[in-house]
């Protein structure tokens, strides 16, 4: 294919404006967490000169960090996962059944994307408290509240996606399994899903950034055993000084393992969208 | 392979909720707690949470092996606070004890959520006696059983740096005119130098000028039956002073507007470039921190003008509250006993630089005797508490964050006139007015 | 051709399941009638525990008097009827004033990132579709911002927006840009506005960019190799084919733009955190402040379902919109 000039000066000029943009705060997040707490409180500098790792070493006592870390990983892991598994249950009816109250359904979940989480904070926390209060369920302060709250706030998307992904793949895969002997929760899990592959990974990535990085509802439906990072990396400013290097670096320690997944993810989840949720 | 994968995430799965059913010691229901214990919210006083919790810990284990009562303690960062006290309040599930801004106490008292200190409440944490005057006025309001009690006590001072006042020749001002022509002299803003810093951009500190300049000016911001009064001149003049510090008097610098977390300020006069500062007496662990002596510096009463009321603080501190919905009464009342005890108090000043609310209680919060007692005098002589008003809470943020819209307009090169200052206030208090 | 032969031998796999409907009519219902709403059940109990109820508790929130004297004592919450809207929309009274500019703030913040978010991923999008040296590297590095936690990429903006220290500054006045001596600020003052919608740019353009990205891919080449043999440049290229083709994405892409960007909370208040500059004041900050620091959650409930009115009252006219469109090509 030929390139005209145009189109390669168009091309350069805008990937090198985007990596501009996206890189800065990168850079200034990763330096300024290699430099002493007066270096930050200073005047900028692009290179650390008082090159130091201490922040590294500091975050961890300052705030109990490393359990906040297991809290994120434990809540957003199986929020991701049991918002995936409800969500491909959900499409699968969507996508091959013809059932009373299908639009209904569709358009109540995604409509829910339009509540503004001011509106059902409050309300959801006292639900949840007579919840603990009837069933002796505890949801406020245990990882169960906001696994529940988090896999709700990613199904709608997530089954608007797999959707379009099931609605993707031929009917007459279904049929041949049927010919077989297939249930059809036994064609979905043999025949649809492997298929579906792509689509799953992408829900599961788009499902734990969401639950990764919220920060309203976990700060009210937490506490201090139970906090998530997101919430955490708030108690770097405290009374006495505002820790700008330990929050750096803080920021550089949760940003590492969920960028390096994602990335690693990245073609799956690129194809998964392709191939359901743009058609 | 994919479906194993997949059945592995699905037992993962329920092993996390598993778990999470498990994990209910968030701490937060009082309900649930057995007699022996109780949760107490305390709000960050030192350097980082955990300091906090480094800090009281010792004196929890020590009040356990007196009482045999546990508890479980929860140190809350300011961000959090308020939204964890309301959500308490509106559940009716939350803590057995909390301590608060005492600012906010008549506020909560509203609620009706929080324990009335009554006769036989007093007597079981050792009497209304044992406090000092001041301190108890901040515990709800005039008229009423109290609903808290005072825990620790701060104060303002005018914090000064004794070489640049001797190079400059100067003593500490007994007047805010002196105060301002001190503070026109040291600045230079060529080398940096300003004569003060501020906390423009906080709306805690910019609402607590508000108030002291107001009642230096014999002003008020609520009338006797609790009606806002925001816009009467004092308090339009009051706020006209404190903003012409920056605005007319240029000692304050315009980068201050963006001071918002209270350390900027400290660390401007631990440089040296500020000569004076405002702050609460517990500046001195972060002087200390970016290496201030307490030699270095002197403290004298924030000055009134001339003419006006010798008033140098509000009342500031935390106070302790009892939810009413407490399973364990008793204990949270030996607990308030306890933390508002001579020994407690005279352990816990010197870690989080607060003045005792103890009555003839000696303080521990600094090694500088002329330190300790300049605080202690404002503390208890010089000082009036913030408005002891239901709608106090909204009367701090909404005024406090006016001043820092009106701050933000001399910054970036507007002017802030006497009547924009009115309209502000009246704005703020329609606002108020509406939210009652 | 061996494809088009093989594919009607498909369709009589199809018919030959019909001996499993045939047994249908012995039954009232259809055997398994209840598998889908076995399948949707799961996701309706915690769409409705997590959603729907706390939505309608929300709403009748917003029709009492709920404020401080009442939190700890619902019950005792007098009925205000349609008080609190009265309040929220009386637009001389300051409340209203306030809500009314919130409001207003919130259009122009939603209007520029969503359109700069999306013609940034755009961009992107279209610089990568073809493929070259490097592509790899720009793709992976411009989606980093997405998985950046949000807290993490917002707090380290702040910092980049210190006046006096900040980097932002910093670069402005070596590019002669603004004057070194009196920096402006970024965070108080009408530049909150600015910090506000570069801030959320950053954060959201990734997304776009990603949805884009994988439109992209569904597009045949063909149509390219074709345009551009008939001598269209690629602008033409991009307006007749690459947008047609992106139809469908972009009207899910956008709407879900919209929504997310106009109810943003987590960068006013990560960026300004409690003193908020009038120019930051994003309308879902702006609720959460009157109800949480003010304690009025009637008032605040009430702002939230007008908010909701609103919301939905674009997407309605949007669809209707779309729909038309895409029935009439």
């Amino acid at each position: 294919m030929r390139e005209t000039t145009g189109f390669k000066t168009f091309r350069i000029v805008t990937l090198a404006a985007l990596a501009v943009f996206v890189l800065l705060p990168l850079y200034v997040m990763i330096t300024s967490a290699l430099k002493p707490l007066g270096d930050v409180q200073g005047k900028f500098t692009w290179w650390p000169t008082n090159f130091t790792i201490q922040p590294f070493i500091d975050i961890w006592s300052t705030i109990p960090l490393a359990s906040y870390f297991v809290n994120s990983v434990i809540v957003s892991t199986s929020a991701s996962v049991i918002s995936v598994i409800i969500a491909i249950f959900a499409s699968y009816a969507v996508s091959r059944y013809k059932f009373r109250g299908r639009n209904a359904f569709t358009t109540t979940i995604l409509s829910t994307q339009m509540f503004p989480g001011v509106l059902f904070l409050l309300p959801l926390y006292l639900i949840f408290i007579n919840i603990s209060q009837t069933l002796g369920i505890q949801l406020i302060g245990s990882y169960l509240g906001l696994i529940i709250t988090y896999l709700t706030f990613t199904l709608p998307f997530a089954i608007w996606m797999l959707t379009g992904y099931f609605d993707n793949i031929p009917r007459e895969l279904d049929e041949a399994a049927k010919v077989d002997g297939a249930s059809a929760i036994g064609t979905l899990i043999r025949v649809i899903l492997p298929v579906a592959r792509p689509g799953i990974v992408a829900v599961l990535v788009y499902s734990f950034i969401t639950a990764w990085g919220e920060v309203l509802f976990a700060s009210v439906l937490t506490t201090q055993s139970s906090r998530t990072l997101a919430v955490g990396l708030g108690e770097y400013s405290t009374q006495v000084n505002v820790y700008w290097n330990q929050i750096m670096a803080a920021s550089v320690v949760v940003s590492i393992p969920v960028v390096i997944g994602f990335l690693l993810l990245q073609r799956n989840f690129v194809a998964g969208l392709s191939a359901g949720a743009v058609k | 392979m994919k479906k194993r994968v997949l059945g592995a995430a699905a037992i993962f799965a329920a092993a996390a909720l598993t778990l999470a059913g498990c994990s209910g010691s968030g701490g937060s229901s009082s309900s649930t707690d057995s007699a022996g214990s109780i949760t107490y919210w305390a709000s960050n006083q030192g350097t980082s949470l955990q300091n906090d919790k480094d800090v009281l810990q010792p004196l929890l284990d020590k009040f356990t092996a007196q009482t045999g009562v546990k508890v479980n303690l929860e140190v809350i960062g300011w961000n959090d606070l308020q939204t964890r006290i309301q959500t308490a309040i509106t559940s009716g599930v939350g803590p057995d004890v909390v301590n608060i801004g005492n600012t906010w106490a008549t506020s909560f008292q509203a609620t009706g959520a929080f324990l009335p200190f009554d006769d036989s409440a007093m007597s079981a944490i050792g009497g209304a006696d044992k406090f000092a005057a001041t301190a108890l006025s901040t515990g709800g309001a005039a008229g009423q059983t109290p609903t808290s009690v005072p825990l620790y006590g701060y104060a303002y001072g005018l914090y000064y740096n004794k070489a640049m006042f001797a190079a400059a020749g100067l003593t500490p001002p007994t007047t805010w005119e002196d105060m301002v022509a001190d503070g026109k002299k040291l600045t230079d803003p060529a080398k940096g130098v300003w004569g003060t810093s501020i906390e423009a951009g906080s709306y805690t500190e910019n609402n607590h000028f508000a108030f002291i300049t107001s009642a230096q000016n014999g002003g008020a911001y609520f009338d006797g039956s609790g009606n806002p009064t925001f816009t009467q001149s004092q308090n339009v003049d009051g706020i006209q002073r404190y903003i012409d510090l920056m605005q007319t008097d240029k000692i304050a610098d315009t980068a201050d507007a963006q001071y918002s977390t209270g350390t900027e300020s400290i660390s401007n006069f631990a440089k040296g470039t500020a000569a004076m500062i405002f702050n609460q007496n517990n500046a001195e662990a972060n002087l200390t921190a970016d290496g201030m002596d307490a030699s270095q510096y002197g403290v004298v009463p924030i000055p009134a003008p001339a003419s006006g009321k010798p008033v140098a603080s509000f009342i500031a501190g935390i106070n302790l509250s009892v939810f009413k919905n407490t399973k364990n009464q008793d204990a949270a009342l030996k607990f308030v006993n306890f933390m508002t005890s001579p020994d407690t108090q005279s352990a816990l000043g010197k870690p989080f630089s607060s003045i005792p609310v103890l009555k003839d209680a000696t303080p521990t919060f600094t090694t500088d005797p002329d330190i300790a007692k300049t605080f202690s005098n404002i503390y208890n002589n010089l000082s009036q508490p913030l408005p002891t008003v239901p709608l106090e809470a909204s009367f701090e943020t909404e005024v406090g964050n006016s001043m820092n819209t009106l701050f933000a307009t001399v910054a970036t090169g507007g002017s802030v006139s006497s009547s924009d200052i009115q309209s502000a206030l009246n704005t703020a208090q329609e606002k108020v007015a509406a939210s009652n | 051709m061996v494809l088009t032969t093989e594919k009607p031998e498909v369709a009589p796999v199809g018919v030959a399941s019909a001996p499993g409907a045939v047994k249908l009519p012995k039954k009232k219902r259809p055997k398994g009638w209840w598998l889908p709403f076995a399948l949707i059940a799961p996701a309706i109990v915690f769409e409705l525990l997590i959603h729907v109820i706390p939505m309608i508790v929300g709403i009748w929130m917003s029709f009492i008097k709920l404020t401080q004297f009442y939190i700890a004592n619902w019950s005792a919450a007098p009925f205000v009827g349609f008080g609190n809207y009265q309040i929220a929309l009386n637009f001389n009274g300051a409340q209203g004033q306030a809500l009314l500019s919130s409001f207003l703030v919130t259009c122009g913040f939603t209007i520029l990132v969503v359109g700069l978010a999306w013609g940034f991923g755009m961009a992107a999008a279209v610089a990568l579709q073809k493929a070259f040296r490097g592509r790899a590297i720009f793709r992976t590095m411009f989606l980093i911002p997405y998985a950046v936690p949000m807290y993490a990429g917002i707090i380290t903006w702040k910092f980049m927006f210190q006046q006096n220290t900040g980097v932002i500054n910093q670069i402005l006045g070596a590019l002669h840009l603004i004057d070194p001596n009196n920096p402006p600020f970024w965070l108080i003052g009408n530049n909150a506005f600015v910090a506000m919608v570069v801030v959320a740019i950053w954060k959201l353009w990734p997304f776009a960019f990603l949805m884009l990205m994988a439109g992209l891919q569904t597009i045949n080449e063909d149509l390219y190799e074709a345009a551009s043999l008939d001598g269209a440049k690629p602008f033409r290229q991009w307006r007749n084919i690459t947008l047609p083709g992106l139809g469908a994405v972009n009207n899910v892409l956008l709407l879900v733009l919209f929504l997310w960007t106009f109810n943003d909370f987590n960068t006013p208040f990560i960026l300004f955190g409690g003193g908020e500059p009038p120019a930051g004041d994003l309308i879902s900050f702006h609720i959460y402040n009157t109800s949480f620091i003010t304690l009025n959650f009637g008032f605040g409930a009430a702002m939230s379902v007008l908010l909701l009115l609103f919301l939905m009252l674009v997407s309605a006219i949007y669809l209707v919109f779309i729909n038309r469109r895409s029935r009439r090509a």
